[in-house]
């Protein structure tokens, strides 16, 4: 049976601007979703945690290497969270497996088309978001709603 | 200020067992400076809870309110409202947020999502140290600004003792001792001959030893 | 030899502790100390005591060493007393307040204890009950001016009179080989002025070292005002050494000695012999009045070192 992965990615918009290049579609499978954001550093796990409440069944992000953020010390920060969300994900049961985290230089196009295909080669091997086995119906994990847009509007 | 630190989610969803509502509650005051129970991380623990009830398969919904501190009755009525909604509370205070609570909810179940820690400051971004040792009696005027109450592991008033090393204490590496920090800062102010002094034994009275401590001001009372 | 007791008559003893008379006779003091058992049996101490009694003028036994249960050093020192021995109780100030360290005095020396080594006390982080609450309600310094305060002014901390004062022998220890040095100096001329009467030092490897720590205090004058014992513990084997030298705060134990028994065909009796050599060695420094000897596991050793350092026989006291 098919079952359509669902990905958010949280993506530096260095790297998105500059990266944005996926060529051709690496699996239809996928149903991806990419969110803007103006540092990987503006990552934490109000946004994270809200994807999966929305049904995701992996979350990456993307930002510039340490030593490129030009705000210096955001792609830092995104790391250090990270670690800490991991660690929350394997509490909550979810696992610290859904949650990835890709250094991408501006000038790598490709890449990013890279990461998408990984990422979705690993939620084959972890399987689907438990909550989406529990609820009735398809929950999409657009933007439409609430807290995860508005704290990422601001670009 | 108080330093918190959140206790396992597991610890945290163990307590909570049973409710379907949950009413959590954050604080403005000290939590939110050691980032430990602020807006933000009532936030997240809403949500976590809520997932991994999810994931469990026992689901629970939850509201969250933070307060402006929810050690003052005034702070604390807010929830009134709130609270009817609700089978439980789930504090992110301090003791004192989670014990004022308790005393105007008398009949709904309040829970500490924290262990509260010690009274200290902040160090550099990420790093809170204890600093004092709430003795009751201040005696930094005669020890150069540095708490032996509290600093040294055995609370010395004639320190430093026999297991003071390199300036370490005896009880870890990275713990500097004392009473070898307060010698320094009083010679820096050319006091070191109060170390000579013998300090007499201390009235524990006026700390925790005495029992459960009060203020009261007559002044501002009508 | 005999300490005589008629030139000194006439003179104000402050107690009956054979101590303070073998101190005042100016004897090079010996004393010993025994580690009490993990258990409620005395037999290792009453065997030790027993056999060791007439090889030092004194046994110090440990209070909760390293913040690990151990029988009590008072229940320890009845034990010594019934075997003949003289026992020198040890009190910390970490599993005790104010009123139970009275209260202990008080019964120790209704049971015949006469001397008495005031300690801090090691962490109880260090020892086998690491969650326990620590008490340090008042520190050594504090002590000492307590056993002082009970036994000269006749009374308790608090001002009350005592109906009998307890007369002990006050001692205290020191550490001489601690950084920063001027510390040291200061926190022992603190305890002698809290009254404290004789000094038990850490263990001495590095002579040079504890030369200049003496020089401070005879300079300071300290050593006309307290009974200094420096500190010797026989070292068994090379593993000891090494584990000493690493992991032991406070030790000081130069490379020389380590090697000295790594290369020796027995290390017990090179362990014996090093002792000895430091105990001579010791003789001839400046303010220092006797050793207190701690052999470690190994109490076995404390004869032949103290024969063959030139000590035995000890003393008689009247």
């Amino acid at each position: 049976m098919e079952y359509d992965s669902k990905l958010v990615g949280f993506v530096c918009k260095f790297c998105f601007l500059h990266s944005f290049d996926l060529g051709p579609q690496p699996d239809t499978s996928i149903r991806l979703e990419m969110i803007k954001l103006p540092c990987a550093g503006r990552v934490d796990a109000r946004v994270v945690l809200t994807a999966f409440e929305k049904g995701a069944d992996a979350v990456f992000v993307a930002g510039c290497p340490s030593h490129e953020c030009l705000n210096l010390t955001g792609s830092a920060r995104a790391e250090k969270r990270l670690d800490r969300i991991k660690v929350l994900l394997d509490a909550i049961g979810l696992g610290r497996e859904r949650l990835m985290l890709y250094h991408v230089s501006g000038t790598n196009g490709p890449r990013l088309a890279d990461i998408v295909r990984e990422a979705a080669l690993a939620v084959g091997c972890i399987g689907r978001n438990p909550l989406n086995t529990h609820r009735s119906g398809e929950r999409s994990c657009c933007t439409n709603d609430h807290s995860g847009a508005e704290i990422l509007a601001r670009d | 200020m108080i330093i918190a630190e959140q206790k396992s989610l597991q610890e945290i969803d163990a307590s909570v067992e049973g409710a379907k509502r949950v009413l959590v509650v954050g604080c403005g005051g000290c939590v939110s400076v050691c980032l430990s129970g602020g807006q933000t991380e009532t936030e997240v623990l809403a949500m976590a809870l809520r997932l991994k009830r999810e994931v469990a398969g026992t689901p629970v919904s939850t509201a969250e309110i933070t307060l402006e501190r929810q050690c003052d009755p005034e702070y604390v009525a807010k929830l009134d409202e709130a609270v009817k909604e609700a089978d439980c509370i789930l504090s992110l205070a301090c003791g004192i947020g989670v014990q004022f609570l308790a005393e105007r909810y008398p009949d709904t179940v309040v829970l500490p999502a924290q262990d509260t820690k010690f009274v200290g400051g902040t160090l550099e971004h990420g790093v809170w140290e204890e600093r004092c040792g709430l003795c009751g009696e201040c005696i930094l005027a005669a020890t150069g600004g540095i708490c032996p109450v509290i600093r040294c592991a055995k609370s010395l008033l004639n320190g430093p003792c026999g297991g003071s090393h390199d300036g370490n204490c005896e009880v870890g590496q990275d713990t500097p001792c004392a009473w070898v920090l307060i010698y320094h800062r009083l010679k820096r102010l050319g006091r070191e001959a109060a170390m000579d002094e013998i300090s007499p034994p201390k009235d524990w009275s006026k700390a925790r030893d005495g029992g459960m401590r009060k203020i009261v001001r007559e002044d501002l009372r009508l | 030899m005999t300490s005589d007791g008629a030139r000194q008559a006439g003179r104000e003893w402050k107690t009956e502790s054979s101590l303070e008379r073998l101190f005042a006779g100016n004897e090079f003091v010996v004393t010993a100390e025994l580690g009490p058992p993990k258990g409620a049996s005395a037999t290792n101490i009453t065997e030790n005591s027993e056999k060791l009694k007439s090889y030092c003028d004194g046994f110090n036994i440990t209070d909760n060493q390293s913040a690990s249960v151990r029988l009590s050093s008072i229940a320890a020192a009845v034990h010594i007393l019934r075997q003949g021995g003289n026992p020198i109780i040890q009190v910390t100030c970490r599993d005790r307040n104010r009123i139970a360290i009275q209260s202990d005095l008080l019964g120790a020396y209704s049971l015949g204890i006469r001397n008495v080594v005031c300690l801090s006390g090691d962490h109880q982080s260090f020892g086998n009950h690491p969650t326990a609450k620590n008490v340090f309600d008042i520190d050594s310094v504090q002590l000492i001016a307590l056993v002082k305060k009970m036994r000269d002014e006749k009374r308790l901390l608090c001002g009350e009179e005592l109906k009998a004062e307890p007369r002990f022998y006050i001692g205290a220890v020191e550490n001489p080989f601690g950084e920063p040095v001027e510390l040291r100096v200061m926190r022992l001329a603190k305890k002698v002025k809290a009254g404290a009467e004789f000094i038990q030092t850490q263990a001495v490897f590095d002579i040079k070292k504890f030369e200049k720590w003496m020089a401070l205090i005879c300079e300071a004058g300290i050593d006309k005002k307290v009974n200094i014992l420096a500190g010797v513990l026989p070292v068994k084997s090379l593993r000891m050494a090494r584990y000493m030298k690493e992991h032991v705060a406070g030790m000081s134990i130069p490379d020389e000695l380590v090697n000295r028994i790594a290369k020796a065909e027995n290390q017990q009796a090179e362990g014996i012999s090093i002792s000895v050599e430091i105990i001579s060695q010791l003789r001839k420094i400046a303010g220092v009045k006797g050793v207190h000897i701690m052999p470690v596991g190994w109490e076995a050793a404390l004869p032949e070192i103290v024969s063959r350092a030139g000590l035995s026989p000890r003393p008689r006291v009247n």
